[in-house]
């Protein structure tokens, strides 16, 4: 390890490290119900970060002593492989990844209807794969999937981005270099129908009107996000549909 | 695992006062909506500390204090002192805190005072520095929460920040390869001063500066800090509720202003 060289962020043309503009995401790959016994799963890849999440529930609340008379108790794990990284990550908890569990759980929370399910717990598990800047939006974004595909009633989907600051420069969805070398960073949950946002971090240094306008860059993102998680969903049924076709197309035939 | 906490059966038979006041535009200590609770600073009250402060935001009091010792620099900023937040949510300060390792909630707090402090670049941590590679000073900074009587976010912040300005260092020099302490005394390299601001959201309405019965009730919160230039350098929200993007616009702006009151009365605390 030595000081990593500082590499200029925006070329001549105002293009981005990785060649992208600066209000243009990274390739975005989203896939439902790939884990067999969790009740719902779903991966993400986001730039590098290739992230899993799983959910189970609702179910009995163990230990009992957990469980809330009017709502579901919902629980949130944040965790990044120890191979997730550059250096190896100790597998042990870190503060980090605990305050992550926190505000990730209270992103979800608002679009969960827990109401329905007094005495129960949902459990949200999110695994960090391999890590590219913005886990927890991608995160977000994958354990929202997971939840819908689980059948949890939701008030409606979360989806998750972050905007940021390079070289004087508001900038959409910060790669890894940008996210170490950059000014700020601002990660956003939000649900585009309901016009709300359930998460909303900031590091780094924005005056007032940059702030503005990197929320309203996040949000925007958020929505195209949205759209991208609603055909992953449909596209887990779209399969079933079509295979379900074939066996009846078979079926016929003999 | 972070669970969701249950709300307190008080909590529950207080929730509707508190809301049906709110919507009159009222508060349980009959303070308006943007109005902060009386604040004292106390600088300087721990002599063996480095640096140190008391901060009594209403009834909430949040002690801070500042030990500066020598250690290994992290090999990615090796030629950078070190700082490192933590907090403690002392069993007497609240019913509900309990003696053991840190919760989520101390460590929250403690990421967000310390966000604050670093992103701001409020120390130089290059001035810290002994031998670039081997040694470094560390700075700790030590919250201890004494009552809470609600928003220990904004109580913290300004403790640290009132601990690190009033902090006192040997001036040092590094004579082959040793760290040499000379007899002057100076102050820490201090370049701004972050200062924490949360508005909570309670039955629609937007408030700031929580107390303990108003906290428990409110859906969510959002704590902004700005630096001396009006700059925002870390935000944190928290809750269960949701904020929509005007409310978060117009929160970042009252939070600006209001922190500039609150930083030159910090201020007025140095000599």
């Amino acid at each position: 390890m030595g000081k990593e060289q500082k590499v200029p962020l925006l070329d001549k043309n105002g293009l981005r490290v990785d060649g992208r503009r600066l209000d243009e995401l990274r390739p975005l790959k989203l896939e439902v119900g790939i884990l067999d016994k969790a009740d719902g799963s779903a991966y993400i890849e986001h730039g590098k970060n290739k992230i899993l999440a799983a959910v189970y529930g609702p179910r009995e609340a163990h230990p009992k002593h957990i469980a809330l008379a009017d709502r579901a108790v919902v629980r949130c794990r944040y965790h990044m492989a120890p191979f997730s990284t550059d250096e190896r990550k100790s597998p042990a908890p870190s503060r980090r990844e605990l305050e992550l569990s926190k505000v990730i759980r209270e992103s979800l929370e608002p679009a969960i209807m827990s109401e329905y399910f007094p005495r129960a717990t949902i459990d949200i598990i999110i695994e960090v794969l391999q890590a590219d800047a913005g886990t927890r939006c991608a995160g977000i974004t994958a354990a929202s999937l997971a939840l819908a595909d689980a059948g949890i009633p939701m008030r409606e989907l979360v989806a998750a981005c972050a905007a940021g600051k390079v070289e004087g420069k508001v900038v959409l969805d910060l790669s890894d270099i940008e996210d170490k070398q950059g000014d700020a960073d601002l990660p956003v949950a939000f649900m585009p129908k309901s016009n709300v946002i359930g998460l909303l971090q900031m590091d780094g240094s924005l005056t007032e009107e940059e702030f503005k306008q990197a929320l309203d860059l996040a949000t925007d993102a958020c929505r195209r996000i949205y759209d991208m998680q609603r055909e992953a969903l449909k596209q887990k049924y779209h399969v079933v549909k079509d295979e379900a076709e074939k066996e009846e197309v078979a079926e016929v035939k003999v | 695992m972070s669970v969701t906490h249950q709300l307190s059966p008080v909590a529950k038979l207080e929730q509707k006062t508190v809301h049906d006041l709110i919507v009159k535009g009222k508060r349980l200590d009959e303070r308006n909506a943007l109005d902060y609770r009386p604040l004292t600073i106390m600088l300087g009250t721990i002599e063996k500390a480095n640096g140190s402060a008391q901060v009594y935001l209403g009834k909430t009091k949040v002690l801070a204090g500042v030990k500066i010792q020598t250690g290994t620099p992290f090999p990615d900023t090796p030629d950078e002192g070190i700082l490192t937040v933590n907090a403690e949510f002392v069993p007497m300060a609240s019913p509900d805190f309990e003696a053991g390792p840190p919760g989520e909630d101390s460590i929250e707090l403690a990421r967000v005072v310390d966000r604050g402090i670093r992103e701001s670049k409020a120390i130089d941590l290059k001035k810290l520095c002994v031998q670039p590679g081997k040694k470094v000073f560390v700075v700790f900074v030590d919250i201890y929460v004494l009552d809470h009587d609600g928003n220990l976010i904004d109580a913290a912040g300004m403790a640290a920040l009132g601990a690190l300005i009033s902090s006192k260092m040997q001036e040092f020099e590094v004579k082959n390869d040793e760290l040499v302490f000379k007899d002057k005394i100076m102050p820490l390299p201090i370049r701004d001063y972050p200062v924490p601001i949360t508005s909570v959201k309670i039955n629609g309405s937007i408030v700031l500066d929580p107390c303990l019965e108003e906290e428990q009730v409110t859906s969510c919160r959002l704590t902004v800090t700005t630096g001396k230039d009006d700059r925002i350098c870390a935000m944190q929200k928290g809750g269960l509720g949701v904020f929509t993007p005007d409310e978060v616009k117009q929160i970042v702006s009252t939070a600006i202003s209001k922190s500039r009151d609150l930083r030159q009365r910090i201020l007025s605390k140095v000599n």
